[in-house]
């Protein structure tokens, strides 16, 4: 399928260069010029497409300027086009007006890598606090990341609302629970929350500038850590975004055994996560109840495979760790148990009339919004957008329908029960799924050795991590170095959802909407 | 509400016997935990966590010592929103520019005597993230720090541990 290859060939014929060096071969690159950069993501609009990230790159060690890049995904296919933006002159056209998040992905760009968007609604900087050097654009070739920034004066602008009963409600960075930092400011009249904008970037750790600075192996480590919680998907898009440029093919068993590690961390993940969400609604029960299930998962992965969080298990080329027929014994059981308990809870949490009256018709991000907004993950899914790379950008055992089939919850009513639900679903869906691989996993290696790639070459990689897909992009310099990785988080798209669904709820309903949402800040702070 | 009562009379107290995990030495943990607690915060230390720039991860394990097979509460240990009510602060890291301030306050705002452990290896000296124009490294490049527990992240028995040997 090539709906989108074909739109840009249809629309712009001998002005769109396609390019070889991108890899895996399903994803197609196009070279557009600077000019037309805003009118691809017209065409793309026009073919249905979703805006999947937006990034720049510095490429003067190849002697050019910058590159600036779009991603777009309609169902199975991916297209990235690109435009060379000279480096004396660094500017692109915005693509705001067409996809409303790329405002963010812009501002960070801007911010960034100093290349000015034009037509941008909003030109405020993104990540980049307000007492950083102006001229510091981090992701530049030229920056000396080494050395600690000085601070200046400067000023942040807030968007105001004002007039008889408006208040203000600044939350964070230091929240009240155990979380991890950023910003929240509403405005309110009464109960009623008429704005929310939100400030992150505080837990930006340089991860994107960090990664030029390792080799392709150590790469993997810093990708388990862009989100502790995400561990085991980072690394396997990392991995695959490698794997596709050196063109290396993994041994089945390794294959089947990330999807095994995989399953198991969003199981983990959405058992504490339906557990917190009721417990914001005064709901603790539950949350005692699905932490001691999760606790009992982490203790299992600790003890077949190393690490509480898998973390460090998945690496180029393959897994690290094997499962041995008594380990397969015991995740059978394991999951046994699991489910009949999940089952149990599931039925008290339908059952419970106030619980209910919280969830339901509480933080609606609409369809249309959704689609909007571009949100992607339980998000989307829980806002009737079916969305998910285990179906659309499978690897094995993903891609073997006849063994796996795979049946992913789509919901329509985006409120805070939908989130619930279609985590409520993929649990059980990922119990299935490791009975599945257990049943049938392949014998055989479980890892291979991956070479250097050739200089100049790029790959990409979208892997359904717990909170949605999660894409990789990874370049190498002249000297077959990493010359850029960048990472998108599904938090980078989802964030702004978050911003749409809390509108018109009460402030005392946002930690719930905060919760349904679970985003990751250093996922997207990075 | 039946259901409920079934499934808490069903599940029972997993607290205890502790997890046969032999790794985990919570147990004897615990109890000299709870005794320093007893003797020395008159049986409530109160801590307050903050993140200054970590991954995650160690949020994760903090988050597990609450949860039922832990259950540090038992040992008289709370964690609080407010840094004003802390003993005791609980970061991660590594500190990020970012965060530097935010961090510099809650410690400002935590009344006197306090205690500071550092959490994971980020924490503890920056970790994979080292220092760099948006990481500043370890915790104690920015406040100081009386305890470090090294792990990525550490587990749950090695945060009690840890806490454990900052107040005795």
């Amino acid at each position: 399928m090539s709906m989108l290859r074909d739109a840009i060939i249809s629309a712009f014929g001998e002005r769109a260069r396609f390019d070889s060096s991108q890899h895996p071969a399903g994803v197609s690159s196009c070279l557009v010029p600077r000019d037309s950069f805003s009118e691809a993501a017209k065409v793309m609009k026009k073919s249905y497409a979703l805006l999947a990230a937006e990034w720049a790159t510095d490429e003067t060690a190849f002697g050019r300027g910058f590159g600036i890049f779009s991603c777009y995904r309609w169902g199975s296919e991916y297209l990235i086009v690109r435009a060379d933006v000279p480096a004396d002159d660094p500017w692109f056209p915005s693509l705001t007006k067409r996809f409303v998040p790329a405002y963010r992905f812009e501002r960070q760009i801007q911010s960034l890598m100093g290349i000015t968007p034009v037509g941008i609604p909003d030109a405020r900087p993104w990540i980049k606090f307000e007492d950083w050097p102006i001229d510091a654009w981090p992701l530049r070739k030229s920056f000396d990341a080494s050395k600690p920034m000085p601070r200046i004066k400067g000023e942040y602008t807030w968007i105001r609302a004002e007039g008889e009963g408006v208040y203000e409600i600044p939350v964070g960075p230091v929240h009240a629970g155990i979380i991890e930092p950023g910003h929240f400011r509403f405005q309110a009249v009464g109960e009623d929350v008429i704005n929310l904008e939100e400030r992150l970037g505080y837990v930006h750790k340089g991860i994107e500038k960090r990664f030029e600075t390792l080799s392709w192996r150590e790469g993997a480590r810093l990708a388990g850590r862009v989100s502790g919680d995400t561990t085991v998907a980072h690394s396997i898009a990392y991995s695959m975004a490698l794997e596709s440029m050196t063109g290396c093919r993994l041994p089945e068993r390794a294959q089947w055994l990330r999807a095994l590690f995989l399953e198991r961390e969003r199981i983990a993940n959405h058992l504490g996560d339906i557990g917190a969400i009721c417990n914001d609604a005064a709901f603790a029960f539950m949350l005692y109840q699905l932490s001691r299930l999760k606790e009992l998962m982490l203790v299992t992965n600790r003890r077949l495979f190393g690490h509480r969080f898998i973390m460090d298990r998945v690496k180029p080329g393959g897994v690290t760790v094997d499962i041995d027929a008594a380990g397969k014994e015991e995740i059978r059981a394991e999951m046994e148990s699991l489910l009949k308990d999940f089952e149990r809870l599931v039925t008290i949490y339908d059952e419970n009339p106030s619980l209910e009256d919280r969830v339901r018709d509480t933080g609606i991000l609409s369809p249309e919004k959704a689609r909007e907004l571009c949100v992607v993950g339980i998000v989307a899914r829980a806002s009737g957008l079916n969305l998910d790379c285990r179906i659309f950008n499978p690897f094995p055992p993903y891609d073997q329908h006849d063994r796996i089939e795979l049946d992913v919850p789509v919901l329509i009513s985006g409120d805070v029960h939908a989130r619930v639900w279609v985590r409520i679903q993929e649990v059980r869906e990922s119990v299935r799924i490791i009975r599945k691989i257990l049943e049938d996993l392949p014998e055989g290696e479980t890892s291979i050795p991956v070479e250097q790639p050739s200089p100049g070459v790029s790959g990409f990689a979208a892997v359904e991590g717990w909170r949605g897909e999660i894409i990789y992009w990874l370049q190498s310099g002249p000297q077959a170095e990493i010359n850029r990785c960048m990472v998108r988080d599904p938090s980078s798209l989802n964030w702004i959802g978050l911003e749409r669904a809390v509108l018109g709820n009460i402030v005392p309903d946002f930690p719930l909407c905060n919760k349904s949402f679970n985003q990751s800040y250093s996922g997207h702070d990075l | 509400m039946i259901r409920i009562l079934r499934q808490i009379f069903r599940t029972g107290i997993v607290t205890e016997p502790l997890h046969p995990d032999p790794e985990t030495e919570i147990k004897e943990v615990g109890i000299r935990l709870e005794e320093a607690v007893r003797k020395r915060f008159r049986r409530s230390l109160t801590i307050r966590q903050v993140d200054a720039g970590s991954c995650n991860g160690c949020e994760l394990e903090i988050h597990a010592m609450n949860n039922p097979i832990y259950n540090c509460e038992r040992f008289g240990i709370h964690f609080t929103a407010s840094p004003r009510f802390a003993d005791m602060l609980l970061v991660t890291g590594p500190v990020t520019r970012n965060m530097e301030v935010a961090l510099r306050r809650t410690y400002d705002a935590t009344p006197l005597p306090k205690l500071v452990v550092a959490v994971g290896d980020c924490g503890c000296n920056g970790g994979i993230f080292g220092e760099s124009y948006a990481s500043l490294g370890g915790v104690d490049k920015v406040i100081p720090v009386d305890v470090y527990i090294p792990g990525c992240p550490p587990s749950p028995a090695a945060l009690l541990n840890g806490i454990l040997k900052a107040i005795s």
